[in-house]
């Protein structure tokens, strides 16, 4: 089967990066439609919440925030007993492994409704929730074995009133306050078109998986194998929970994308102020360079994959 | 013309610290400040600037040299071990010394 354009788009911008074009998104630009990105999904998850019962949906919330406390403290395990990072170092990365990628959710939900598979409409709400908690476990385990130096209220600033949660958080309110009916006038800007800015940003993100690259050669072997197996293994937990928190296999195909998905727009400003001696080239090459492009490609067919499998 | 000898401080830093460098100068005398959105390189790489965490910025203080030490005493205790920091004193002349105390 021929790959979805929008993931060639994101080859374009990594071919293109590697051959040193001079090819550059603006960084107005870049800003404009990862600003577009997150309202679009925040709107277009409050108007499907606001024409569907919401029965059951605090078990889901409590259960798939639980899966986001506790992926990073797995991860943390990993980097600190199996790859022997210092702690700073394995905090940091950690706290991107529990947190979120928008861009990884947004070409999952798209690859699941080519595909026809279904799955709840109300699921850009887990993107918001889960921004958080990788993010605070990160930081709090750093602080435990170095005590003193975190701003709380400005990290809480920070963690809360990031751009990525007041736009999901805000979308998901309009489009709920909305409803379906007088959302309409809105729907060719933020839904009909959405799918085209997706593959700009794609564009503008193999330009910056290109440019982490070359720190991917300083890393050694450990890093590059942990942002390979740590999707894997959260994907399937991800799968396991969403279905036995009682989510359709889309829907647990994309708690598991989620699981297995590591930030890198809230998370590295969050860690760079709250972790300061914590490398960041680190994460973002494990992040970016290597389970970004490995979700795109390889992980969320699987996620789905593990999904219909957890359903039986 | 009537000049006045002053400090201009620049100090080249990550973008995630504008706010806690612009709150350190003027906690620390500076009546006025620019910030600049730049990139560059050096020793331990480039940044690019391409998206957030690659962003850097210029900050300039005009001030007095005993406030801009003082900026600089503290950047470079507070966050040059552990971020990429740039900086450096000039002199400069300003026309009005109230602005710059």
């Amino acid at each position: 089967m021929l790959p979805d354009p929008l993931v060639l788009f994101f080859l374009l911008g990594l071919v293109a990066r590697l051959l040193r074009s001079d090819l550059k998104v603006p960084e107005a630009l870049y800003e404009a439609l990862a600003l577009y990105l997150l309202l679009a999904i925040g709107l277009k998850g409050g108007v499907e919440l606001a024409s569907h019962p919401l029965g059951g949906l605090g078990a889901k919330i409590a259960g798939v925030l639980a899966l986001g406390f506790a992926t990073p403290v797995v991860a943390y395990a990993a980097l600190r007993g199996l790859g022997r990072l210092p702690v700073a170092d394995s905090a940091s990365i950690a706290g991107h492994y529990g947190s979120v990628s928008v861009v990884t959710f947004a070409v999952a939900t798209g690859w699941l409704a080519s595909r026809g598979v279904a799955h709840e409409p109300y699921m850009a709400l887990f993107v918001a929730l889960l921004e958080v908690p990788g993010i605070l476990v990160g930081i709090a385990i750093a602080r435990l074995h170095a005590p003193g130096r975190v701003a709380w209220g400005r990290l809480a600033h920070e963690v809360f009133l990031g751009k990525g949660i007041v736009l999901l958080i805000g979308g998901l309110a309009i489009g709920w306050a909305a409803g379906p009916a007088q959302f309409a006038p809105l729907k060719p800007l933020f839904a009909d078109l959405f799918k085209g800015v997706l593959a700009f940003f794609l564009l503008e993100m193999g330009l910056v998986v290109a440019s982490q690259l070359g720190e991917l050669r300083r890393a050694g072997l450990f890093l590059p194998a942990f942002a390979l197996a740590a999707p894997v293994a959260f994907g399937a937990a991800g799968a396991w929970a969403g279905t036995a928190l009682g989510f359709t296999p889309g829907g647990a195909a994309i708690v598991a994308t989620l699981a297995a998905s590591a930030s890198y727009i809230a998370a590295p400003t969050a860690m760079r102020i709250a972790i300061p001696e914590a490398s960041p080239a680190l994460s973002l090459t494990a992040a970016l360079g290597v389970t970004f492009p490995f979700n795109l490609f390889v992980g969320i067919p699987l996620y789905h994959r593990f999904a219909a499998a957890a359903a039986g | 013309m009537d000049t006045h000898p002053r400090k201009l401080l620049v100090i080249i830093a990550e973008a995630a610290l504008e706010r806690e460098l612009v709150a350190d100068a003027k906690r620390l005398g500076a009546l006025g400040h620019t910030v600049h959105d730049v990139r560059g390189g050096g020793r331990h790489g480039t940044r690019a600037g391409d998206w957030e965490a690659d962003r850097s910025i210029e900050l300039k203080v005009i001030a007095t040299e005993a406030v801009a030490e003082a900026i600089a005493r503290h950047v470079l205790a507070t966050y040059c071990p552990d971020y990429s920091v740039t900086m450096f004193l000039a002199d400069a002349q300003v026309l009005r010394p109230e602005k710059f105390p």
